[in-house]
């Protein structure tokens, strides 16, 4: 083989020149790195059962469990797969975040991320790998969630646009919740305690208007989850799918999802810096 | 157009500190294009430590570093596109195979695909490891892992390759592999920066060998100046009662008794003839021996010698 058995004199000489197209090509370089960081983290979920179990059948479990075991008992005034849904795609999204936490937190723990260094990586193409990746398994996730609901009954009266507004913003919900989420897995010490990590996130939905109405829910509670940012977000696709969207929810919706994505994405770059 | 005829990397008064925790203090290096030049220690010396600086993963607290004629401080780049590191602890990626791990390696450095695909059989082949190429990393071996990892790095043909303790905690024939391996990059005009714990292994592959102990350099030179410092070989004898000892201490020249362990220390080359010659005394005077070994320098020979303390962490503290 030519390349590897080459006189030292060559490989320096094809060494440069790979330096120089290196340096010419540094615009899209981010970008490349980027998508190959991807199909890496898409092989490492695909290959990992317990991400599959908990991003994409734990939902469905839930979703079972919900409509046929729970859902009667709670009086929600329509069939209980017809208002669950929503709160369901958000819980799709939430359960996928630890898989992405373990798996940053291996990245920068397990000696990987220096050999990335000290190859001229493009730093972010690291950390966009992740999201992206995640994004992918989210809108997987969300997809099954919505197959699934109308196998359960679940119908919607909602128009193509409306549709593709309420997939828009569950996808944002999804974007913001992976920077986050890639924050807290280089914050960890360990990957056992990043998939800790996103708990609260795994929760915050339960104590929201997903699985039952806020209205219903005790003193103290309920103005958490009217408040809580998960709750303008279910709400505005709730709205969509029902085919009556309200602009006030959706507005907030965004603006939540836009401002978790930054602090996550500021908190990212920091620790990152800090760390790697 | 970078002048290699002269170092490969020159460091002056390297200093890095971690708190109050003084880890490198002051080391100069230099090391010749083309050769192994192998950084000697015990665990906690600082040697990881100097190859995390020079190789731009830490930014050191002072002095000046050269690798291939590149400041590390102001062009961290372009040390990056000639250095390739292959760290303690393997970094292969283990949900991924053999193959994968080489491809990612080949399409992060943006090689055509052609020439990637190129590049990744004939490192599998060179590594012996086209069998297990298909299997993911975390089925391999720990001799299996580190071969993958140094595969890993010679994807882009690198200049200057720092291997830091590249066979710990493998077993003997692997580390006999690595050996080779390491044998044949030099031989390719590869230089390499490697750091061991085991004096041996600096003996075998380097040319250059410097000691570090406690963020100080305590030698420098070629394995035989270094050896010269170093008590040479022995063997020892221990006896049963204090009675034996004595008696064997009187008629073996220039040994040393320890009456504490019962243990005598008598120079000795190690070689058969003088082995033979050395039971046959003890026969003549029917000693009998309760335990027999021959101790060739080690690490912590060298470091009593070069020291005045054993190389072991407990030892320092």
């Amino acid at each position: 083989m030519s390349t590897t058995t080459a006189p030292s004199t060559d490989s320096r000489i094809k060494s440069h020149e790979r330096g120089g197209d290196r340096t010419m090509s540094t615009i899209s370089a981010p970008l490349t790195d980027a998508r190959i960081m991807l199909r890496r983290n898409l092989k490492h979920i695909l290959r990992n059962p317990v991400t599959i179990f908990n991003g994409v059948l734990m939902p469905v479990v839930l979703m079972l469990l919900l409509v046929y075991v729970f859902g009667g008992a709670f009086n929600v005034g329509e069939h209980y797969v017809q208002y669950a849904t929503p709160g369901l795609m958000l819980l799709a999204i939430t359960y996928g975040l630890s898989g992405t936490a373990v798996s940053v937190s291996s990245d920068m723990t397990k000696g990987i991320i220096n050999r990335f260094k000290v190859m001229n990586v493009s730093r972010g193409a690291v950390l966009t790998g992740h999201v992206a990746a995640n994004l992918v398994s989210s809108a997987v996730a969300i997809a099954v969630i919505i197959g699934m609901a109308f196998a359960l009954g679940f119908r919607s009266p909602a128009s193509g646009l409306e549709w593709l507004a309420a997939i828009g913003i569950a996808l944002a919900a999804a974007f913001a919740a992976a920077w986050l989420t890639v924050a807290l897995g280089i914050f960890a010490k360990t990957p056992e305690s990043a998939g800790l990590t996103v708990v609260p996130l795994i929760l915050l939905p339960f104590v929201s208007s997903a699985v039952a109405p806020a209205a219903k829910m005790g003193e103290g509670v309920r103005q958490f989850a009217q408040f809580q940012p998960f709750t303008p977000i279910i709400e505005s696709l709730r709205g969509l799918l029902d085919g009556h969207p309200s602009g006030g929810y959706a507005a907030a919706a965004l603006a939540w999802c836009a401002g978790i994505a930054l602090v996550g994405y500021l908190w990212s770059r920091a620790t990152f810096i800090k760390r790697a | 157009m970078i002048d290699m005829t002269t170092s490969a990397i020159a460091v002056q008064g390297l200093r890095k500190t971690y708190g109050d925790k003084i880890v490198l203090d002051g080391i100069d290096l230099d090391v010749a294009a083309g050769t192994v030049f192998s950084l000697l220690g015990p665990n906690g010396a600082g040697k990881t430590t100097t190859v995390n600086v020079l190789t731009t993963l830490i930014k050191a607290d002072g002095g000046t570093v050269q690798v291939a004629g590149h400041d590390i401080a102001a062009e961290a780049k372009a040390v990056r596109t000639v250095i390739g590191v292959t760290g303690q602890f393997a970094a292969v990626d283990d949900l991924l195979t053999g193959q994968e791990n080489l491809q990612l390696m080949a399409d992060l450095h943006h090689l055509p695909s052609g020439q990637g695909k190129q590049v990744v059989t004939s490192l599998l082949e060179r590594f012996d490891l086209t069998e297990s190429a298909r299997k993911t990393a975390a089925t391999y071996s720990g001799g299996m892992r580190r071969k993958l990892d140094l595969a890993m790095t010679l994807v882009t043909r690198p200049q200057i390759i720092f291997l830091d303790e590249p066979t710990t905690g493998l077993d003997p024939r692997s580390r006999r592999t690595m050996w080779d391996i390491i044998r044949d990059l030099v031989a390719d005009g590869v230089t390499v920066f490697l750091t061991t714990q085991y004096l041996e292994e600096a003996d075998q592959l380097a040319s250059q060998i410097a000691v570090l102990d406690q963020g100080h350099l305590v030698a420098e030179g070629t394995p035989d100046q270094l050896k010269r410092q170093v008590p040479g070989s022995h063997v020892q004898l221990r006896f049963s009662d204090v009675t034996a000892l004595d008696t064997a201490a009187r008629v073996l020249n220039g040994s040393t008794a320890d009456d504490a362990n019962l243990t005598l220390r008598v120079p000795s080359d190690g070689g058969v003839r003088s082995l033979r010659a050395l039971l046959n005394r003890l026969d003549e005077h029917s000693i009998d021996a309760e335990e027999f070994s021959v101790h060739t320098p080690d690490l912590d020979d060298v470091f009593l010698a070069l020291t005045g303390h054993p190389s072991t962490e407990e030892a320092i503290s």
